[in-house]
């Protein structure tokens, strides 16, 4: 039997981006046309678990979801170029509001419902623009699956599941009955690089698009959560005092004198 | 909107006493009732022994304490930490839930929202009401680059605090409030078995409880350099820490990582060594009471929230810091 893999992608803002590249207009976190976006990394970690998934069950299909409107396409497809099989995007205006997980939950549950008997959703851990780890979990609950989060190794062996989640100082090993959900943290390993065979392959690719029509979901049957009141730019409280001197050697010198004076060491 | 039945906490144990998190967000419970007149606090506390547990919560502002009690709570399971939350929720039927963004909470919070009909306003650094009496939460957001105000507008208000966000209030122990023990079969809702926990063992000081903690990022080039850090951590009886970056590229192992995806910590000084400053460093520390600073780029982000920097070759003004350091501490 092909092993279902579905992994859910999000398209962010370059985390990387210098902090003097933020700005904010009407209540919306903007970068310059230059900056290009991502797949959020933690995402290309679960990829990477996907295709390792694949490589070792010899007969696996995997389907990247992404959830979001305007995607950047040249960006979004990465995931075919390192090898998954389908790309599915979740593109409706309806769920560009992206502030609130409860739409993007109930959109990737009803994706994956369309999908059907999928064995097992692959995660980032969390998404590096509001950092929520919090829809992988949601789409656990809203499917009636067991979840297992922040993920180094993913294995299947006889229909059950086997993680080793990354814990402060070591790691938890945990097993459950598929399907399920699981979060990958970064300590999995570095994503594989899409070779040149992938970004051609790849480039013949279209993605499937999916509206909330195709995926028979009504928007306005979802409560929202939460109203964004006001979006702001941080405010530093400290007030730095740098320490220069003769050389780089001098200056380290210097510092170790303040931090005395100071009576801090 | 539910009316008038107040505050839950999603309480922790540390041990056989509420977690520090936990204490802390009683203080937050506490000060959001003054806008809420007539409104209660409660908390809810699984562990193997929580009598004490209950004492210390109601000293710490709790009008009643819900407490699970069985050798099977003792370092809960996610599953059934939610179950003992959804009970607490039926019983108290409040119109905020308040918990922590510790490893327990990352997990148990945001299901706990989804089971309630809500969503998680996750990662608060400040929680407040507004005049409609929807909870209003505060977050960095985009890696510190911006800060969210949400209002949480569904029936019931579900958020999780930022670790040392808000101060723990002294203990009254004059306070009286009421336990109730609540009974709760949580065989059935175990779908994730735990199988094996394996604890890496490090020498020396806890990175969480170090008093001084020097940290490299990738700045320092490769894994060498930590030897350097590790001499000056043992100079102050600190610990060694890492960015991300520096765990990523196996330079040291990561337990080490501190940040909104590793450990957070608060030391009365954080030494940070090549690291660039990207908020998601910056999460795990910046409630550290002095930050220093080291890096070659005098744009580095590290130096908005550092007390002191040095723009320069670490290579040259570590080793010169420490030699100095070391003659002044005699």
């Amino acid at each position: 039997m092909t092993l279902k893999i579905v992994v859910t992608a999000k398209q962010v803002i370059d985390p990387e981006t210098p902090t003097s590249a933020f700005g904010i207009d009407s209540n919306i976190v903007t970068v310059p046309a230059n900056q290009a976006p991502v797949v959020n990394g933690f995402d290309e970690q679960a990829i990477e678990a996907a295709l390792r998934l694949k490589e070792a069950s010899g007969d696996a299909h995997v389907t990247v979801l992404s959830v979001g409107k305007g995607f950047a396409l040249d960006i979004i497809k990465k995931p075919l170029a390192m090898g998954v099989d389908e790309l599915v995007l979740l593109d409706d205006p309806a769920f560009s509001n992206t502030i609130d997980p409860t739409v993007t939950i109930a959109v990737l549950a009803a994706a994956i419902n369309k999908i059907g008997s999928v064995d097992i959703v692959l995660a980032g851990r969390q998404a590096s623009d509001w950092d929520n780890a919090q829809v992988p979990i949601g789409v656990a609950e809203a499917l009636g699956w067991p979840v297992a989060t922040v993920a180094k190794k993913v294995d299947i062996k006889d229909s059950i599941l086997r993680v080793e989640r990354v814990l402060p100082d070591g790691h938890e090993v945990v097993e459950a009955d598929l399907p399920a959900v699981v979060t990958i943290s970064n300590e999995l390993g570095t994503p594989r690089y899409p070779n040149m065979r992938g970004i051609m392959a790849a480039r013949r690719v279209q993605p499937v698009v999916w509206s909330a029509a195709d995926i028979g979901l009504d928007l306005a049957s979802l409560k929202p959560a939460f109203e964004l009141v006001s979006l702001s730019k941080p405010q530093s409280a400290v007030e730095t005092e740098m320490i220069t001197g003769d050389d780089d050697e001098d200056a380290g010198r210097k510092l170790a004198q303040r931090l005395r004076d100071e009576r801090i060491i | 909107m539910a009316d008038g039945n107040g505050i839950l906490v999603i309480g922790e144990m540390a041990g056989d006493e509420p977690a520090s998190t936990t204490l802390e967000a009683l203080a937050a419970g506490r000060s959001l009732l003054l806008s809420l007149p007539g409104e209660k606090l409660s908390v809810v506390l699984a562990g193997a022994s929580t009598t004490a547990a209950g004492a210390i919560a109601i000293a710490h502002g709790a009008e009643t304490a819900y407490t699970a009690e069985s050798s099977s709570f003792a370092d809960p399971a996610p599953e059934a930490m939610v179950a003992v939350a959804e009970e607490a929720v039926r019983l108290a039927s409040p119109r905020i839930v308040l918990g922590s963004k510790t490893i327990l909470g990352r997990d148990v919070m945001p299901r706990l929202a989804f089971r309630l009909g809500t969503a998680l306003a996750q990662d608060c650094t400040a929680v407040d009401i507004d005049n409609a009496k929807h909870l209003l939460a505060t977050r960095p957001v985009y890696g510190g680059n911006a800060v969210a105000t949400i209002a949480c507008v569904s029936d019931i208000a579900v958020a999780a605090l930022r670790a040392k966000s808000v101060d723990a209030a002294q203990p009254d122990l004059s306070r009286t409030g009421e336990v109730v023990a609540l009974t709760i079969d949580i065989a059935s809702t175990i779908r994730v078995r735990s199988i094996e926990r394996v604890e890496q063992t490090s020498e020396g000081i806890r990175l969480e409880d170090a008093r001084v903690v020097v940290s490299g990022g990738r700045g320092l080039g490769g894994p060498d350099a930590f030897t350097e850090l590790d001499k000056l951590a043992t100079l102050l009886g600190g610990a060694v820490g890492a960015s991300r970056a520096a765990c990523d590229a196996g330079w040291v192992p990561s337990s080490y990582q501190v940040g909104l995806t590793g450990k957070t910590v608060t030391p009365e000084l954080y030494i940070a060594v090549g690291i660039s400053g990207a908020s998601q460093h910056m999460a795990g520390c910046s409630n550290s009471r002095t930050i220093v600073a080291i890096n070659k780029d005098t744009g580095a982000n590290i130096f908005k929230d550092a007390r002191f920097g040095v723009a320069g070759d670490w290579q040259k003004v570590f080793p010169a810091f420490m030699e100095h350091l070391k003659v002044l501490l005699g």
